[in-house]
């Protein structure tokens, strides 16, 4: 730690150096961030000016404005206690040092350390410091004051470096292209391969690749400046470039699970499944071929459901695959209220159909909305409302 | 749906995300293939309707036919036999069809095969409601009268035990109490549909009104009718005496009686009716009920008991309730120990597809759906072919 003694003169200031891990910000007075940094890495002995002095103010939470500033030093210990104690946890659970995961890892802590926290962001972690400490950005100037990046002046350095960059391939790449059509080497090639199953970069992941704010426009701007890759012939080094920029994206469907068919004694198939809405839990079994009788519960679905609201949503996934007549079914349902239970039965039939139906057609349901849980539930009631929403009536006096 | 989108317009915001369009959100190839098609349907009032309008003649070919009831009949057989709905539908297609149904027929032929010479048979109409039972029982009246028997019909015990405002102490037994409203109404309605009897039946018993009033032994029937009519107060005792002679007198030969009550579950259930001082009445200290109940028991013979059972208008009965064990009690089911039960049940797929004709040609069903196949389709299943959910389903369309 630097040198106390230097500040000593200064009464009542002893809590300032408390651990060196207490992040600088939020001690009390003003103090510039480099200088604190020169101060920390501390060898040099130049005055520092500080503008600290005597003020005891207490700041309100001027460490929440203020970015914490974590030196290189400071993460690469971090990352030295993580992999020993990686290994110490390996032991502890009496696993392989060498080959423990991430996922193992979190198994470990949430069966070491129980923790009942309803935020998940709450509970206790441990991860890679990368993941841990946010990116941040060396000190991008040298002793001499003079910054190292030569575009450190426009503000956004990064940015317009990639920028830059990918203007000069771009460049690179006509001038490839005019010097081979002077050649007379035409030869075309399709670029929509690359497109298709991917998706550019949103503006929050660009954001955290380049350590840097962006705006919007920025954003788009180069966008617009990678689509035009794909109009030209690019040789193998500028597709990859591309590449860094572009995230799969999986085929939604392909999630759906579809449950076998199972058959009975004699020989029917039939297809099972469940389905929930709102705390009613729907369980249901559809029979491949019959007449369209259903029952709920034992007693036929005309009288368990007297209202045609309820029997509509019934109705729903077999007259959407044109099946009215031709399914029986037997469903038991349990909780909830009567359209609570009608929507769980539709998502549990729409469900056991789909072992009975081909993949467009799962896919159109899925597209209808017929295959997805419905999320919503009974909003809590908070204190000092009446209800949910509702507050108390309020009175001017 | 088969309903339009401009309709139902309070339930549609209460469907969930399945809020779904015919056209839109169906299955492309599902729409390609299905166009109307009425071409197998080559006579469709052969199907429908049947042109015997006499009961009489009703046989197994009519099954599942519409017959005309005649505007003369409805008026002198049915003043007051008929449902509400039934009624309203009648205005509105300015004419009175019933549906011939197996259960009708069966009855229609123990009827027809009665020993006149045993005591009266009592059959028992039970079923799930909307099958269908109020109406079989008008059409047995309707036999009955074009047969030329004494048609004691009582179109809904039920509403004799409920809401009766004015409750007057009987004149004849002390502990009994009296309706005159409703007496006089059924008085009223009794003479319109049994005319001719009233002057050939004589009373056989000297009956004492007040001091001043009295009906000797020997006058006809209609003269008792008469005084309960004019004299409201005594309207129910006339009830009393009618029911009385009619049971003495069925025996001769002369004439055969049809009993005939909807709604039987209500001689022996509860009444909502309560004395001024607040304590329940039992249904046996109402008068009605007392002589009802008399009728209705099997030491008579020369004509037969025809009961319905209701659980629609009934009192303190779970809405699942439709057999007689359930409906009557323990007390009412003894009483009426030997019985024939008949179960009415919903429409076969034929009965189904007379009924929607039978809509159709009347311009009833105005939905530009409703004729084809997929339009059947989606009301059968959501009315499972139930009579009443189907004509209240396809009022809105």
């Amino acid at each position: 730690m630097a040198a106390p003694c230097v500040f000593c003169g200064a009464a009542g200031f002893y809590r300032f150096f408390l651990g060196s891990r207490v992040p600088l910000a939020q001690r009390q007075g003003i103090w510039k961030a480099a200088a604190a940094a020169e101060l920390q890495t501390g060898t040099r002995s130049q005055i520092v000016r500080l503008k600290h002095v005597t003020v005891v103010t207490t700041k309100k939470n001027v460490a929440a404005s203020r970015h914490e500033t974590y030196t290189a030093d400071f993460i690469k210990k971090q990352l030295e206690e993580f992999n020993i104690g990686k290994r110490h946890l390996a032991n502890m659970m009496g696993e392989d040092p060498e080959t423990f995961t991430q996922e193992d890892i979190d198994r470990a802590v949430v069966y070491l350390f129980p923790s009942g926290l309803f935020e998940k962001r709450a509970r206790p972690v441990m991860k890679h410091p990368d993941h841990i400490f946010p990116k941040q950005r060396a000190i991008q100037w040298g002793e001499d004051g003079r910054p190292f990046h030569f575009l450190f002046y426009t503000g956004k350095q990064s940015y317009y470096s990639l920028m830059h960059e990918a203007y000069g391939k771009l460049l690179d790449i006509e001038k490839r292209q005019n010097q081979l059509q002077a050649e007379g080497l035409d030869l075309e090639k399709t670029k929509t391969k690359d497109l298709i199953g991917s998706r550019w970069l949103i503006k929050e992941e660009l954001e955290e690749m380049l350590v840097e704010k962006l705006s919007d426009q920025d954003y788009a701007q180069f966008i617009r400046l990678l689509e035009r890759f794909s109009t030209l012939r690019c040789g193998a080094a500028e597709e990859e470039f591309v590449q860094r920029f572009r995230k799969s994206i999986t085929i939604q469907s392909k999630k759906q699970l579809i449950e076998p068919l199972q058959y009975d004694d004699q020989g029917m198939a039939f297809s099972t499944s469940e389905g929930k809405r709102k705390s009613a839990k729907a369980e249901v079994v559809v029979y491949e071929r019959g007449n369209g009788k259903i029952k709920v519960n034992g007693v036929d679905y005309l009288l368990y459901f007297p209202v045609t609201q309820d029997r509509e949503q019934l109705m729903f996934p077999f007259h959407f695959l044109d099946r009215l007549g031709k399914h029986d079914m037997n469903c038991t349902v349990s909780g909830g209220g009567r359209s609570a239970q009608a929507g769980a039965i539709r998502l549990a039939t729409a469900k056991a159909l789909c072992s009975f139906v081909t993949e467009d057609e799962v896919e159109w349901m899925r597209q209808a909305g017929l295959l997805t849980t419905d999320p919503r539930v009974r909003e809590r009631k908070k204190p000092g409302q009446e209800g949910a929403r509702r507050k108390f009536t309020w009175k001017k006096r | 749906m088969l309903k339009g989108m401009a309709r139902l317009i309070s339930r549609v915001h209460k469907l969930d995300r399945g809020r779904f369009l015919h056209t839109g959100t169906r299955i492309p190839q599902s729409i390609a293939g299905h166009l109307d098609n009425q071409a197998p349907v080559e006579s469709p009032r052969a199907i429908s309707r049947t042109s015997e309008s006499d009961p009489v003649k009703h046989g197994e070919q009519q099954e599942g036919q519409h017959y005309n009831i005649p505007h003369q009949d409805l008026k002198t057989v049915f003043p007051h036999g008929l449902p509400p709905r039934f009624l309203m539908q009648v205005k509105t297609f300015s004419e009175a069809c019933l549906m011939v149904r197996k259960p009708a027929l069966e009855l229609l032929q123990y009827l027809k095969n009665t020993n006149f010479a045993h005591p009266a048979v009592r059959y028992i109409l039970y079923g799930e409601k909307g099958t269908g039972k109020t109406l079989s029982l008008c059409h047995v009246v309707h036999f009955c009268a074009k047969q030329d028997w004494l048609i004691l019909h009582i179109p809904d015990a039920l509403r004799w035990v409920k809401n009766c405002r004015d409750l007057l102490q009987s004149t004849h037994n002390k502990q009994r109490l009296d309706q005159p409203l409703e007496a006089s109404t059924w008085l009223k309605n009794f003479k319109t549909s049994n005319e001719r009897f009233l002057s050939q039946i004589k009373v056989q018993e000297k009956y004492v009104w007040n001091k001043r009033e009295s009906t000797e032994k020997g006058s006809p029937l209609g003269e008792v009718v008469e005084q309960g009519i004019t004299r409201v107060r005594n309207a129910t005792d006339a009830v009393g005496i009618v029911l009385k002679e009619l049971k003495r007198q069925s025996s001769s030969g002369l004439f055969h009686v049809l009993v005939a009550v909807d709604g039987v579950n209500a001689l022996w259930g509860r009444t909502t009716l309560r004395r001024e001082d607040k304590s329940v009445i039992a249904p046996e200290e109402l008068a009605l009920i007392h002589n009802l109940r008399k009728m209705v028991k099997n030491d008579w013979n020369g004509g037969a008991i025809v009961l319905t059972l209701s659980q629609t208008g009934s009192l303190f009965k779970p809405r699942t309730a439709y057999l007689p064990q359930e409906l009557l009690g323990k007390e009412g089911f003894d009483a009426l120990d030997p019985f024939i039960p008949i179960l009415v049940s919903n429409y076969s797929p034929k009965e189904f597809e007379s009924c929607i004709q039978y809509y159709l040609e009347n311009n009833w069903l105005q939905h530009e759906k409703a004729p084809t196949e997929e339009g059947r389709k989606e009301l059968l299943f959501l009315s499972n072919a139930n009579p009443g959910q189907l004509e209240r389903l396809c009022a809105y369309l």
